[in-house]
């Protein structure tokens, strides 16, 4: 058992059965389905409302989300401690490492943080944009819509990985399949 | 912030922050917390991704719907999104190449910060951005794509008739299948990224 807390890489069976057993505990004791994307729906709403609280108010997405409602809420209480429990689980194994710019994006696009910083800001912005629209991400769609058999789901996860794998091999090719 | 606390009940975040506590240690161990892993899927290359979702999907299938035929949850404990098909299929698109690009996707790219990648920091930035960006458009969207293919929140067994358990059956034995195939095909080209994980 210690030696599962301090090994870097557990089976990814292992670790998709306990976010499958996480998710029986979410929907039967929380009566919550685990999900992350629309908290930064909610940071968003709220940074905005710093700045005026009158915007926020006529924006009706922003309003559908905190206007009524705490900003931090249970699914932000979720993503504050997943990043605790990722930093837990990497601290426990010595595995953290700081990560500048991957080896696969410096072979193909240099070496130069500035560059990688602005692809993953563009990348983040898009995916979020596609998430709002989709109603869901990879946790809230695919995990806990997939394992409810949601049609709007399955939908949304076929479509995110023939997009990605299409995009992937658009940016990287076959030669990239080297440097991952 | 506006009319209502800024802070939910304690419990209710108690509850949250168990929850993503476990979720981000399991994100982290399953190594998908790592720029490499998500574009290594992407690539065909180290199906852990797959792994990691599929196990997820069929092991929480079987309970959540074990605990619906044995009375243990309701038909209202279940948390489905509309399907409003042109806006799943598209976002989902927009979804996939965002992720590509980045790396991450939401939860894995607020472990990854955790797990020492600066940029993903810059993900996490861009994806409030994203929302910002969305809010503001969203009067649009819902008009133009949110109302195409809307059938509600519905399930694949109620759109098709058939017990869920076929479709958790069908997905079990797909997993199962294509999973043994795949770590027989790991084993004899043991370069693949994949295969140096063992329980």
């Amino acid at each position: 058992m210690s030696n599962l807390i301090t090994r870097p890489r557990w089976s990814p069976y292992l670790v998709g059965a306990g976010i499958g057993v996480l998710s029986w505990v979410a929907f039967a004791w929380m009566g919550k389905a685990l999900g992350t994307s629309t908290t930064m729906v909610n940071v968003a709403g709220a940074i905005e409302g710093v700045v005026s609280g009158q915007h926020v108010r006529e924006t009706e997405y922003l309003a559908k989300h905190i206007v009524g409602k705490p900003v931090f809420d249970w699914q932000f209480a979720l993503v504050i401690a997943l990043f605790i429990g990722a930093l837990l689980g990497a601290k426990l194994s010595g595995s953290r490492f700081k990560e500048t710019v991957p080896d696969l994006w410096a072979w193909r696009f240099g070496t130069s943080p500035a560059l990688r910083y602005a692809g993953a800001f563009l990348g983040g912005a898009v995916l979020l944009f596609g998430a709002r629209m989709a109603g869901g991400c990879t946790s809230g769609h695919s995990i806990s819509g997939g394992l409810q058999l949601a049609v709007s789901s399955w939908v949304f996860t076929i479509a995110m990985f023939g997009a990605g794998t299409v995009t992937a091999f658009a940016l990287f090719g076959m030669k990239g399949r080297d440097h991952v | 912030m506006f009319d209502s606390p800024f802070f939910a009940d304690p419990a209710s975040l108690a509850q949250g922050a168990l929850a993503g506590l476990i979720f981000g240690f399991l994100l982290q161990r399953g190594g998908v917390t790592r720029y490499r892993v998500i574009l290594g899927q992407f690539l065909l290359k180290d199906f852990t991704v797959l792994k990691v979702m599929m196990t997820a999907i069929v092991v929480g299938a079987v309970g959540i719907y074990g605990m619906l035929a044995t009375g243990m949850l309701g038909e209202g404990a279940m948390h489905l999104k509309s399907a409003t098909l042109l806006g799943n299929a598209l976002g989902g698109v927009i979804f996939g190449v965002g992720m590509a690009v980045l790396g991450y996707c939401p939860g894995t790219g607020v472990g990854a910060m955790a797990d020492g990648s600066r940029h993903a920091i810059f993900g996490v930035l861009g994806m409030i951005a994203g929302a910002a960006v969305f809010a503001e458009l969203y009067p649009w969207v819902n008009r133009t794509f949110l109302k195409v293919g809307d059938l509600g929140k519905v399930t694949v067994s109620q759109e098709t008739g058939l017990s869920p358990w076929w479709f958790i059956l069908a997905m079990a034995v797909i997993a199962v299948a294509g999973f043994l195939a795949l770590e027989r095909h790991e084993h004899h080209h043991p370069e693949a990224p994949g295969s140096a994980a063992p329980a």
